[in-house]
């Protein structure tokens, strides 16, 4: 489903990952983890074809994402689902609407889309949110509607960037089972987590990057200690004063609530 | 259709969101295009000018004693013919001479008719085809034997031209100036917008939505921007040219007996080409404050 051959990535001198070769298969539920300035950001943003590699291969499905040229990335995007730790929807406009927004962008016909928005709304068991906006609604509810307008589309990946990082740990472990669920039905996930109770709990792939190599590919557990790249203080030490304040940055944005 | 009617209407929402700065931006150009315009029409009624000079001046006169016999005159004639640059050389009778003054002296023509002997002489017109070569031929013509006078407004011809010419460029490169400023006015009015919609952007662009479905709503901005503009330049300009004409034409005429362009003239004509301007500066502005934005 995914596949990196030999991709190295660098921004200027600093490289971000190095000659990195990894296959996610086709209904794989894969944690990618690893301290921060690790280079996850960096792998995702290759799949999206947000950057170019500087070297080798990223393939998506059947697509050569490396070979994209700039037409083709919004067919890829709508092969991909994403999700973000600050949820990323749109303040003026409802629950419905948020969702709805994703398949009128691509051009769906009404018709599917009075269809489609209520079913994955029922999923996600937010339907009688329907009509409120995002901040009448909890994170984990902000969560869900986030995920509902990834997944609308019906697309066969979804990458989900530290989606329970601003989530209490039970509104958390909920986001997980719909994640669990949406796995179940065929949808490969790629979730970038520092969440360890998460990783160790779920025993799903686990594969670790540091400093741009992958360093650990195994089913199992998260094998950091949390502390050194979630978002508490104590651990701000060790990462770049960049990251603390993206960090600080989205604990204000989404965490209030 | 719907992605056609999507995209006007989010336009015209972009366009109310952002409505002070639009508005203040439509004022900027709309300044712009009406000093434009008075470039414009300044540039159209010189060239106008010009070929009105052109064309009255395009020819040398030589004027014959009154012993050169029409034979004589219809030797110079044929050598001319021979000539690089010359369109045409005909014998002008001093009686058709004195008819055209009559003609050109219209109502007071009447002056002349006390005259008893008509004191015009006889000539030889040559039309040329090419203002280069006058010099030449008008000296080859002095040196014919019975000619006693070359009348030959090359000088004039010139000096107007160049000066014509001067006027033209200088307003070209007036405008190019104000081109390029009203484009930049624009693109900083979308550069706002699309700042104040830059999450939706970002969303639209995870979900897959193409770049010129993205573009579509500012560029129709844009557009809008441009045209309203242009449009109310061209109003404000065309009814200011026409009450001028109305006023001073006539004087203009007497004066430098030339005529100023008419207004309708110039709406009926130009109209077109002041939107189509705003059009091209709407859609330069938007695209440009866009690139940096929307690509990868
Ligand atoms: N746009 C950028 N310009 C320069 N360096 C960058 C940029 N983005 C990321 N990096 C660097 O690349 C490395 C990997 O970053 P990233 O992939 O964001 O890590 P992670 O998501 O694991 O925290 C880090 O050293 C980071 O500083
Ligand atoms: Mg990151």
């Amino acid at each position: 489903m995914i596949v990196f051959e030999n991709v190295t990535k660098r921004y200027k001198s600093n490289v971000a990952l190095d000659n990195v070769s990894v296959k996610i298969n086709k209904g794989d539920f894969v944690f990618l983890v690893g301290p921060s300035g690790a280079g996850k950001s960096t792998f995702i943003k290759l799949i999206l074809k947000e950057i170019k590699a500087d070297k080798g291969t990223v393939k998506v499905k059947d697509i050569d994402v490396t070979k994209l040229s700039a037409r083709g990335v919004p067919k890829l995007r709508r092969n991909i689902g994403i999700v973000f730790q600050d949820f990323r929807l749109l303040p003026k406009k409802t629950v419905y609407e948020n969702v709805a927004f994703a398949m009128e962008i691509i051009h769906k016909p009404r018709k599917l889309i009075k269809k489609d928005v209520p079913q994955v709304l029922t999923m996600m068991g937010i339907l009688d949110k329907a009509n409120k906006y995002p901040d009448e609604l909890s994170a984990g509810e902000q969560q869900r509607v986030a995920i509902a307008r990834a997944i609308v589309n019906k697309p066969r990946i979804l990458i989900a960037d530290e989606p329970t990082g601003n989530l209490d740990p039970n509104t958390a472990w909920e986001i997980m089972q719909l994640l669990n669920d949406l796995n179940q039905h065929g949808i490969t996930i790629l979730m970038v987590t520092h969440a360890k109770d998460i990783v160790d709990k779920m025993g799903k792939r686990v594969i670790a990057i540091e400093d741009g190599k992958i360093v650990r590919d195994e089913f199992g557990m998260y094998g950091y200690q949390e502390a050194l790249a979630a978002g508490n203080e104590s651990a701000f030490d060790t990462i770049s004063v960049n990251r603390r304040r993206t960090i600080k940055r989205r604990f204000r944005r989404g965490g209030g609530r | 259709m719907r992605t056609l009617f999507y995209t006007i209407k989010q336009s015209f929402i972009q366009f109310g969101r952002n409505f002070n700065m639009s508005i203040i931006s439509i004022f900027a150009i709309t300044c712009m295009m009406m000093i434009l315009s008075l470039f414009f029409i300044l540039a159209i009624n010189v060239n106008a000018a010009a070929e009105t000079v052109k064309g009255e001046y395009d020819s040398i006169e030589l004027f014959l004693l009154d012993e050169t016999s029409e034979e004589d005159a219809q030797v110079m004639i044929d050598d001319m013919k021979k000539q690089e640059g010359v369109a045409d050389a005909y014998y002008k009778t001093k009686d058709e001479a004195m008819a055209e003054f009559k003609e050109r002296w219209g109502e007071n023509g009447y002056l002349l008719d006390s005259l008893e002997d008509n004191p015009l002489p006889n000539s030889v017109v040559i039309q040329i085809a090419d203002l280069e070569k006058a010099d030449a031929l008008a000296e080859r013509a002095s040196s014919y034997e019975g000619v006693e006078d070359v009348k030959y407004y090359k000088g004039t011809v010139d000096k107007l031209l160049r000066a014509t010419r001067f006027i033209q460029i200088s307003a070209v490169i007036i405008m190019i100036f104000l081109i390029i400023v009203s484009i930049i006015i624009v693109s900083n009015t979308i550069k706002l917008t699309v700042f104040n919609r830059s999450d939706e952007i970002s969303i639209m662009k995870y979900v897959g939505a193409t770049n010129w479905f993205i573009r579509g709503p500012f560029l129709v901005e844009g557009i809008i921007i441009g045209v309203i503009s242009a449009a109310i330049a061209v109003g404000v300009t065309a009814f200011a040219y026409d009450k001028l004409v109305d006023a001073v034409g006539d004087q203009v005429y007497s004066m430098l007996s030339m005529p100023m362009v008419p207004g309708d003239f110039l709406i009926y004509n130009f109209a077109w080409i002041f939107v189509a301007l705003g059009v091209a500066v709407g859609s330069c502005g938007s695209i440009i404050s866009m690139r940096r934005f929307l690509n990868a």
